[in-house]
């Protein structure tokens, strides 16, 4: 893998992050009824920022979910050895909410896919938003994002770096190239 | 977090794991556990997949749990019972398997009373084949229940003082248990009548004693197994009211372990045989806890079993679309 480009770093990351919370408080004219659910590892990372920046701005305590989407994936009978499955966490009530779903990169949509249904077994939540940090593109599922950090055109042989501190010691979005490609 | 990956087709005993599998199967089902507590109680991993259940052995709870287990993962399930099938017309075992692989099976789980046909199924079978207790060879997944409720109950197995009374000589779940309990670092010590612990298995690196209150003393955990009255058959025992005073516990005799000591059985429980009412249903037991735990564990080896595939299984060869004529 090799690096291509620097896309966004910490202070970049932190903005896009504290817009992202702006727009959502302003468009559910506040946070009642609201919860934040994020895929686990990179998107749990940011709901769990999103959380504190609503808590900031709206000093407001949304309730925080985070989902492990392994079960759902749509590839289970094509790959081996099976993929670890981490825990799902979702201490609140689903019926009713609106939840905001929240991923780092915004890709095929296959992630998200699997997300909603995971996220349907839990209840009837009253609407599902989506919430990314990146989005590169080249969906192969009718999905679309309501917040999004950076829009970012990729070539489909690139790969997108999304490292962040609470997983990764530090914050950056980067560009690189898959190896094997020139 | 272990980062071993599963690759083993079959789950055939815990002898044959390291200890990095049996972490990894232990911290799969704690993610599976939360499965069991939603609305809704079920996950598509397993969608087409087909689970036959080949009991060939009564059972109630490791029956119950698998099927539960496959129908929360979304698999079809099949049950088959001894009484049933054409065995009781003199098919052999291998035979009634290869049938039954022959409608395009997934994953084969065998219960029977000859130690060692899971492994000899396993080894012609391209599908998956779970030991659900063979002989008195072993019941992983029971010893992978009682890991887990352990760990669940203590936060930890390594340095754990494990006592096992009972019928040590025929329980498979008496051989899971020291496998993987020894594996994982804790200290087992083996209590029972002495016809009825094999000679020689402190080489396996366990303590034997013949008293219950030394078995009691010291331990953090004390499991007691079933006395398996339909195999008494040789003599091994003066009288099961003899081996009731020796070996059951009461609650008298709880009281001379550590107040934390939590009581384990496998199930079915002889009440008032080797467990005392008092103790089965007391604060101390957490029997029911392993029962519900049985069905996450069992959801993490049916998961894991069906990805592992190595190398060398065979791959599936296309339906041909008309019959070839040379």
């Amino acid at each position: 893998m090799q690096i291509k480009s620097r896309i966004l770093d910490a202070d970049a990351i932190r903005r896009a992050v504290t817009r992202i919370a702006h727009e959502i408080v302003e468009r559910h004219g506040g946070t009642e009824h609201l919860a934040i659910v994020g895929i686990r590892t990179r998107g749990a990372v940011l709901a769990e920022r999103l959380v504190q920046a609503i808590r900031q701005i709206d000093a407001a305590e949304v309730p925080l979910g985070l989902l492990d989407i392994t079960l759902y994936r749509d590839d289970l009978t094509t790959i081996g050895p099976s993929p670890v499955v981490h825990q799902t966490e979702i201490p609140f009530e689903m019926s009713d909410r609106r939840i905001i779903l929240v991923d780092d990169v915004l890709y095929t949509g296959r992630t998200v896919r699997a997300a909603l249904d995971a996220l349907i077994d839990y209840g009837r939540p009253a609407l599902i938003q989506l919430a990314v940090l990146v989005d590169r593109g080249h969906r192969e599922l009718p999905i679309r994002p309501d917040y999004v950090g950076k829009n970012l055109p990729t070539a489909p042989e690139e790969i997108v770096v999304v490292r962040l501190a609470e997983s990764d010691g530090t914050d950056e979005v980067m560009i690189a190239e898959r190896e094997g490609t020139s | 977090m272990t980062t071993a990956a599963w690759t083993h087709k079959d789950l055939l005993g815990l002898e044959e794991l390291s200890a990095e599998e049996l972490t990894l199967l232990l911290e799969q089902a704690r993610a599976f556990k939360e499965v069991s507590l939603r609305p809704i109680k079920k996950v598509p991993a397993l969608r087409g997949r087909t689970v036959v259940l080949f009991f060939l052995e009564p059972s109630t709870r490791t029956r119950t749990s698998f099927e539960l287990a496959a129908k929360r993962l979304s698999a079809d399930i099949l049950n088959i019972q001894a009484s049933s099938t054409s065995l009781t017309k003199g098919e052999t075992i291998l035979d009634t398997v290869r049938n039954i692989e022959a409608m395009k099976v997934d994953i084969l789980v065998i219960r029977h009373s000859v130690s060692g046909i899971p492994l000899k199924v396993a080894k012609t079978a391209a599908a998956s084949v779970v030991n659900a207790g063979d002989g008195s060879h072993e019941h992983p997944t029971q010893g992978l229940v009682d890991l887990y409720t352990m760990l669940e109950k203590k936060g930890t197995i390594a340095g754990l003082n494990v006592s096992i009374v009972g019928d040590i000589a025929h329980s498979r779940v008496a051989r899971s248990n020291l496998w993987g309990l020894t594996k994982l670092g804790a200290r087992v010590t083996l209590c029972g009548p002495p016809t009825l612990v094999p000679a020689g298995i402190e080489q396996l690196g366990v303590k034997v004693t013949y008293s219950l209150k030394e078995a009691i003393r010291d331990a953090d955990v004390l499991m007691l197994l079933r006395l398996q009255l339909e195999r008494q058959t040789q003599n091994l025992l003066p009288s099961i009211r003899e081996y009731a005073k020796l070996f059951g516990v009461d609650r008298e005799k709880l009281a001379w372990g550590k107040p934390d000591l939590i009581v384990m059985h496998p199930g079915p429980v002889n009440r008032g045989v080797e467990l005392a009412p008092d103790v089965a249903d007391g604060p101390q037991s957490v029997i029911y806890d392993q029962v519900t735990n049985g069905v996450a564990v069992r959801m993490a080896v049916l998961y894991l079993v069906s990805g592992g595939r190595p190398a060398k299984a065979p791959a599936a060869k296309p339906v041909p679309a008309h019959p070839v004529t040379a």
